[in-house]
């Protein structure tokens, strides 16, 4: 038993976490080196090692699993935390059109593929999901990174990343309902339950929030995080027990607090959510074998051009409702490429189902060009606006030069 | 006053920016956290910075006074050319002492010690050249100019109760 103290399976176990956990702090590192995030080479090293690569773990597996399903649940937890319900209600008020582009263009094409592949249709769902998503880890960072958070491109870049969390809320319970699939009645009754149960935690968190806040504050730093790891993983727990998404739960709870709370419980939990999600990235392609590779890195390669363009095409929009000139619209479209963690989050779902395999591996694929090459992208979007605007004025002759002629609304309504 | 633009940038913080008369652009983005950040926009890309200064809270602090004294001290600056070989000094108006409440005319400050008040500066707002009919209050910085035996017993006016 774990607790059977100098037990030889325990002391196996301790070699195995200590050295995953050492593995994920150099490619973090190396990660910080490069400039990039390190979901993408936490995937590299889970196809690496784990199932059919050079080592897997042994006794600590279940221990492993347990870790990456808290560590969805802290990733979930935290997206819910970073936004106020001001902020939300903002979001939603002007987002929900660039928010609709969004998913026509970025989740139909991962459906029409999954659907090509000759998956199931549930799979092809959930690929969509995959494609659909940015990764607002990865862009946070890039904004940060390249000093853009003051552009004016920015909010149409942000507001665009609060509606897709917001769509997730509803999206991750339906898709959960689905797989558990039965006969049509009861699949219908499960999307039922799911979307009622997300409203009422919804309403409730909406409502109650500031009392939840208040009854978790104390001045020691032990008793928050105890109370706010405590609540989230409960909800979470009594969320998955009707069959909605756990991570749902644990974004509601996020939403829900306020205040002190939510900006204490951001430092405390963000360090437990780094150990647990790093887990989480690596365990997710632990299970997937690099033999499962070679034949998925066409199509995952054809569906991240496709991805890259029509990301480009919903922040080239977004931002040219703020009235953004050309290089901002640019900015914008590159900033959006990068998906990350949500779409390994939606792929892991589907771990169970008949081509879960595929869709994990296509997806894995899928987020290593995407996070890789979106922030490189938008790195140098401003020589990629100019390599297009001198083409242009050369082939029209009517074109001005960029930022002499363009039209500029006095204040940005937002 | 200027017209200022505020945008909520959702996880992020609240950026407000304003429009110079000679169309040059410049915002501030104060983020969740606390800290600032001082935003100055590219002139032929305006919606791209081409500089950004990242300020802690103390350094928000001195810059917003640098900003908001540098009349004060022009124009104290213009009376020390007037009265040259004269001393200024800032002195704070006790919330206790018999001066705060009156107005500088029942204090007859002028007369009784020899210096002159120039300047108050109360909530970080300047009222240069007070008339007799200010009226005084605990907190308010009070800019004065005369010998330093004169300033010292204004000094004594101001503070004590």
């Amino acid at each position: 038993m774990m607790f059977a103290a100098g037990s030889t399976e325990t002391a196996l176990a301790f070699v195995e976490i200590g050295a995953l956990a050492l593995g994920l702090a150099l490619l973090s590192r190396l990660a910080g080196r490069l400039g990039i995030t390190a979901v993408p080479l936490y995937l590299i090293a889970g196809l690496a090692f784990g199932e059919g690569g050079l080592a897997r773990l042994d006794v600590s597996e279940d221990f492993a699993a347990l870790a990456a399903e808290i560590g969805v649940l802290l990733l979930l937890f935290t997206l819910g935390l970073e936004y106020s319900d001001v902020e939300l209600r903002n979001g939603l008020q002007t987002g929900v059109p660039p928010g609709l582009t969004d998913m026509a263009l970025n989740a139909l094409p991962g459906v029409a593929a999954g659907l090509l592949l000759g998956w199931h249709w549930l799979a092809a769902v959930l690929l969509g999901g995959v494609t659909w998503i940015s990764s607002s880890g990865i862009i946070s960072k890039s904004l940060g990174d390249l000093s853009r958070l003051g552009n004016r491109e920015t909010p149409s870049v942000l507001n665009l990343l609060v509606f897709e969390d917001l769509a997730m809320a509803v999206y991750l319970p339906v898709v959960a309902a689905l797989i558990v699939g039965g006969t049509l009645l009861a699949t219908l009754t499960s999307v039922g339950v799911a979307l009622l149960t997300v409203t009422l935690i919804l309403l409730a968190a909406l409502r109650f929030g500031r009392r939840l806040s208040r009854l978790l504050l104390t001045d020691s730093d032990e008793a928050l995080l105890l109370g706010v790891f405590g609540v989230t993983l409960l909800v979470a727990g009594i969320a998955q027990l009707f069959d909605v998404s756990g991570a749902i739960g644990a974004f509601l709870i996020g939403l829900a607090l306020s205040g002190k709370v939510e900006k204490r419980a951001e430092q405390l939990i963000s360090p437990l959510r780094d150990l647990f999600a790093g887990t989480f990235f690596l365990f997710f392609t632990f299970n997937i074998n690099p033999a499962d590779m070679p034949p998925v890195i066409l199509p995952a390669l054809a569906l991240a051009v496709v991805g890259i363009v029509t990301k480009f095409v919903t922040g080239w929009y977004a931002a040219g409702r703020l009235g953004v000139g050309r290089k901002g619209r640019v900015r914008a479209g590159t900033m959006l490429i990068a998906r990350g963690e949500f779409s390994i989050v939606i792929a892991a779902l589907g771990a169970g189902l008949a081509d879960g395999s595929e869709l994990g591996a296509v997806a894995a694929g899928y987020v290593l060009i995407t996070a890789v090459a979106g922030p490189l992208i938008t790195k140098f979007a401003d020589n990629l606006a100019d390599i297009g605007s001198s083409r242009k004025a050369s082939v029209g002759q009517t074109v001005p030069a960029a930022g002499t002629n363009q039209r500029r609304p006095a204040a940005a309504a937002t | 006053m200027t017209e200022v633009t505020e945008t909520m940038l959702p996880g992020v913080g609240v950026r407000h920016e304003i429009v110079t008369a000679a169309g040059q652009r410049i915002g501030v983005l104060v983020h969740h956290n606390g800290r600032r950040e001082l935003l100055v926009y590219d002139v032929a890309d305006p919606d791209a910075c081409s500089s950004v200064v990242s300020l802690d809270y103390e350094e928000t602090r001195t810059l917003a006074e640098l900003l908001g004294a540098t009349r004060v001290s022009e124009e104290v600056h213009d009376i020390i050319h007037d009265i040259e070989g004269q001393a200024i000094e800032w002195i704070t108006v006790a919330p206790d002492s018999s001066a705060a409440g009156t107005t500088i005319g029942d204090g007859n400050y002028r007369s009784r010690t020899g210096a002159s008040i120039v300047t108050v500066i109360r909530s970080e707002k300047p009222v240069p050249a007070p008339g007799p009919e200010f009226r005084l209050e605990g907190g308010d910085l009070v800019v004065a100019v005369g010998s330093s035996s004169a300033l010292r017993e204004l000094q004594g006016l101001l503070e004590q109760p």
